[in-house]
């Protein structure tokens, strides 16, 4: 009697399944997006994780455009518990992989085509020594200037396509009354300033060798020289209270028609929206001067922390497939300003905007004119860059700093390590 | 009450007393302008705020702004308002300043009343601890969280928090045992009473104007903390001064300045209810003798 | 002190020595222990960690080979670390001497039975309870020409009145001092206060009789007895001006520029944002040098003198 229930139990036990069925894993997921418009961003590649069985732990930290996030990030991997995402963009990738934290995520990559849907530019970023190490969640173009008509109505100017043509028009911004350029004195805005203009002198093939590759010749350069000296001059156009103002104080002054242009990345519109502009209409969207046909990239990514628990794992793949979903790209985008980085996806739903800057993206993929935003952390690891934003922001500070020494102090400061 | 030092006559009398009361204004005025900055625009509208001047009264009066601080802001994908972390903060606080007071006593009196051979060099290497910035021992307190693993747990912030309070109330409590005459215990203890009969018996009755003193402080420098709040913590267990700075500092998203404002103002309601409620005890214990000698 | 002897000076039996006895000297020590070891580990403990790191390569997280100076030289030719020193200097000498220098005055104006002294001093004191994010983003606002103070007086009718203090980069950490000073004068303000309520008022009505006027009895008597509250006073606010880290970031993110940075604020940008652990730690010693060197000293010495007083 006995036996044979054992012998049941037993038997009981060997027909279950030989693995415990997949219950869902739980994915912590370290970001920045904590605003109203980003949160509900957040909330929809939430929602599709939830859809597949996980469970999103949410772990936000705002402040600095990623810059507490990161303190954060380090601590919690020194005490060993790594979250199983965050929110690292740029070569920064490289070097949390260099230190061999990072999961492996091949399998989803070749699962879901990533190498077809990415231009080489961005896959690359994505991969460390040829394995996928990212995923990328959507694409801002940093290099538009965006312009209130009325105001060049006005003045009698027309919307500037290279440098000369911006002094002209801004001198006549400035004669009407109003100020020129809105800008904040913040090292990003001034480095994302400064990189629209160099790029705009310099065309895209010496921006990658001085920004990507960091080379000698081409930072302490003529072009270099040349780009310093033009940020001087457009300096004369910024009005004198932008010290250490938000860019979205400084989209307000041209929304309000204080202002006629900024230069500023595509994020700025979700503040023309908000207020209830319309494209076209009420405000312009224009290429920087001189960079028509190039495309600064500012792209967005998750990293994925090496997990044990085997459901984690699994939670890790959803969430990098969930990510690079059409659905969640096309949703996410809307609420967020970016586009797709998803390529080929139908826009119907995109402002004008939008559009255009997909079409650009695309085609400068093609033409070899896409660049990687230097201000924006997405062309150097961190110490390079920070050394640079402070030669800038030191130049704009300081009337006797002369272009030559800004390019040597660019030149010096390309060989931070 | 010390005596006020004037002379009788008069005229320079009111004069004084004109230049005192002038004096004390001005000075209120420059310490009431950024909250009245403060309050002004968390009941303003957000037309209002990018319309206006940053010192002008709102055009109408809304309470927008604090219902949706409290109740519904983002503070990441979680939109549930600062009520949350109100709870958080006060699970943390209220441990760490007991637990920090109660130690910082013991150590206070250890150090005048049982004093021992370098007990006063101990003292004073204990005092360095009040000059670490904390960003200084981020990372290795991560590491030490990490070994005794309760980083990112509420149990670890106690910790680290006490840690880096000891140095404060052992230096309240011991300037403030200072000033009690020897002879109290030294009888106490002829009469055979021992060390913590002392200490409930003799000691801690005459200690609540220092409890308080301390306890104020205590619980301003943890609760208004951020840097270990947001190092050591995660998602929702997050204190409210972390969830302030993500609902103020957003990057790339629309600035809500009323909210923020509304915001800044919640977390601060219990460290100033307890500066302004408990200030009268506060005057009274730093009168007692917490920093005479 | 003879434990053998009464109250009333007669010999006692000598208490039993054993057991209770070493309990007894042990006790305190045992008593101070966990904090003294907390001290040893989570202080200077964490001192030579970062220390060691400040000899290493350190980038992105902590690697602990030695590789010398490099760090150290790096460092002495940055330029931004430089102006973070100075500014640091600039910033805790005007900090502390106004905090000292108005605490005083207000407590002495308070302490002249003033009517609502005590809603005044609630005035006073409510800028301590505030943290940072609060004070900085109220302060940025305040000060910023084209939104705040300027904007204000000039609408009251003063057109050519200009106070660019914050956006330009040669007195942005005056800015600083400002916003600081705000915080914590209430704070030492109060300790004044109780220290004045605590002088012995015989000593005063002595000197009055004597003939001494008002501002002769401040200077000789009042002000060398605070001397114990000017010591507390200096140390919190030393504190408070070692560690305006959070101040620094909502003011004025360290600008325009870096112009406002200060040590520990280059401290943390290098460590956790710019991948630069080793550097940021061969500051970060920098600082605690300098601090200790001034520090030490000045409390060995009061504690010293406590002993004897």
């Amino acid at each position: 009697m006995k036996r044979s229930l054992v012998a049941a139990a037993l038997g009981a036990i060997a027909l279950a399944p030989s693995a415990p069925l997949y219950a869902g894993g739980e994915v912590e997921v370290l970001h920045w997006w904590t605003s109203g418009g980003e949160a509900k961003s957040v909330a929809e590649l939430k929602k599709e994780l939830e859809a597949k069985g996980d469970t999103w732990k949410d772990f936000a930290v705002a402040g600095g455009g990623g810059e507490t996030a990161m303190t954060v990030l380090k601590t919690r991997v020194v005490a060993g518990q790594p979250p199983t995402a965050a929110q690292v963009k740029g070569p920064q990738i490289q070097d949390w992989a260099a230190e061999g934290v990072l999961a492996n995520l091949d399998d989803v990559g070749k699962a879901d085509k990533w190498d077809s849907l990415l231009p080489p530019v961005v896959s690359n970023v994505m991969k460390y020594k040829g394995h996928y190490v990212a995923v990328p969640v959507n694409v801002h173009r940093v290099n538009w200037m965006w312009a209130n008509p009325e105001v060049f109505k006005k003045a009698g100017a027309k919307i500037p396509t290279n440098w000369d043509e911006f002094m002209v028009a801004a001198d006549k911004i400035q004669k009407a009354g109003f100020i020129a350029l809105a800008h904040g004195g913040q090292p990003w805005q001034d480095a994302t300033l400064f990189e629209s203009v160099a790029l705009g002198l310099g065309g895209a093939a010496w921006y990658r060798k001085a920004f990507v590759d960091l080379d000698q010749s081409a930072l302490n350069s003529p072009t270099m020289e040349k780009a310093f000296s033009t940020l001087r001059a457009v300096q004369k156009y910024i009005d004198k209270d932008a010290a250490n103002r938000d860019w979205n104080l400084a989209t307000a002054m041209v929304i309000n028609g204080k202002a006629g242009m900024q230069l500023m990345g595509d994020w700025a519109k979700g503040e023309f929206t908000a207020a209830g502009k319309v494209a076209g209409r009420d405000y312009i969207c224009a290429p920087a001067p001189g960079t028509k046909g190039e495309f600064t990239f500012n792209i967005d990514s998750f990293i994925m922390f090496q997990q044990k628990d085997p459901s984690k794992q699994q939670a890790q793949k959803d969430l990098a497939s969930a990510i690079m979903d059409v659905h969640f790209q096309e949703v996410f985008n809307l609420n967020k300003g970016s586009i797709p980085v998803r390529m080929g996806m139908n826009l119907d739903k995109f402002d004008q905007c939008a559009k255009d800057s997909a079409a650009e993206f695309a085609s400068s993929a093609k033409g070899g004119t896409l660049v990687p935003s230097f201000a924006h952390e997405m062309a150097m690891p961190p110490a390079p860059k920070g050394a640079m934003f402070d030669v800038i922001t030191a130049f704009m500070n300081t009337p006797s700093m002369t272009p030559k020494q800004a390019a040597q102090k660019m030149a010096a400061a390309g060989k931070q390590a | 009450m010390a005596e006020p030092y004037r002379t009788h006559a008069a005229g320079p009398q009111l004069i004084g007393r004109t230049v005192i009361y002038t004096l004390l204004i001005l000075f209120a005025l420059y310490y009431l302008m950024p909250l009245f900055v403060m309050v002004t625009t968390s009941l303003k509208t957000l037309d209002d705020i990018r319309a206006g001047n940053l010192l002008a009264l709102p055009a109408q009066i809304g309470f927008d702004a604090w219902v949706k601080a409290w109740g519904t802001a983002c503070t990441g994908v979680y939109c549930g308002g600062l009520k949350g972390n109100f709870m958080n903060s006060v699970s943390f606080v209220v441990p760490a300043v007991i637990i920090s007071t109660l130690i910082g006593a013991f150590n206070g009196y250890v150090l005048t009343m049982w004093r021992f051979k370098g007990s006063d060099m101990l003292f004073t290497g204990l005092l360095i601890g009040c000059f670490i910035p904390f960003q200084v021992v981020l990372l290795p307190m991560a590491q030490t969280l990490g070994w005794l693993g309760i980083a990112n747990s509420i149990p670890g912030l106690i910790f680290v928090h006490v840690v880096y309070g000891l140095a404060f109330t052992t230096l309240f409590f011991r300037n403030f045992y200072v000033t009690v005459p020897a002879e109290l215990t030294k009888a106490a203890r002829i009469d055979g009473a021992g060390f913590f009969t002392i200490f409930w018996r003799i000691i801690l009755p005459l200690s609540p104007p220092i409890i308080v003193v301390c306890v104020i402080w205590q619980f301003t420098q943890i609760w208004n903390d951020f840097l270990f709040g947001v190092v050591f913590s995660s998602g929702q267990r997050q204190p409210i001064t972390v969830a302030l700075n993500n609902l103020v500092n957003t990057t790339t998203g629309v600035k809500e300045y009323n909210v923020d404002m509304a915001a800044a103002i919640i977390a601060a309601i219990p460290t100033l209810f307890v500066y302004v409620v408990a200030g009268k005890y506060f005057l009274r214990g730093l009168t007692a003798g917490a920093v005479k000698g | 002190m003879n434990p053998s002897l009464g109250s009333s000076g007669q010999a006692l039996v000598r208490p039993r020595r054993g057991i209770a006895d070493y309990v007894e000297t042990a006790l305190p020590k045992v008593v101070l222990g966990p904090t003294l070891i907390c001290a040893l580990i989570f202080v200077y403990g964490f001192i030579l960690w970062t220390a060691w790191l400040s000899f290493t390569e350190s980038r992105i997280l902590p690697r602990y080979d030695f590789a010398g100076l490099v760090q150290y030289v790096a460092l002495f030719a940055n330029d931004r670390w430089w102006i973070a020193l100075k500014n640091l200097g600039i910033f805790g000498s005007l900090f502390i001497l106004f905090c000292l220098a108005t605490g005083l005055l207000l407590a002495i104006l308070l302490d002249q039975r003033i009517r609502a002294e005590g809603f005044l001093r609630s005035i006073y004191l409510y800028p301590m309870a505030l943290s940072f994010i609060v004070t900085g983003t109220a302060w940025r606002w305040i000060l910023n020409p084209g939104l705040g103070f300027e904007h204000l007086v000039r609408q009251l009718g003063f057109e050519h009145f200009e106070f660019p203090l914050i956006v330009e980069p040669k007195t942005s950490i005056y800015a600083v001092v400002i916003a600081g000073a705000w915080q914590s004068t209430g704070f030492v303000m109060a300790l004044f206060l109780a220290g004045l309520r605590g002088i012995d008022d015989a000593i005063i009505k002595a000197a009055q009789v004597d003939g001494a006027g008002p501002i002769r009895i401040y200077a000789s008597i009042v002000i060398p007895s605070l001397r114990p509250v000017f010591f507390s006073s200096l140390i919190i606010l030393a504190h408070i001006a070692i560690k305006s880290f959070d101040l620094v970031m909502a003011l004025t993110g360290g600008g325009p520029g870096f112009s406002s940075d200060l040590p520990a604020t280059f401290m943390y940008t290098f460590a956790f944002n710019r991948n630069q652990i080793g550097l940021g730690a061969a500051s970060a010693m920098m600082m605690l040098m300098t601090v200790m060197a001034v520090i030490i000293p000045m409390i060995y010495s009061e504690t010293r003198r406590q002993r004897h007083g």
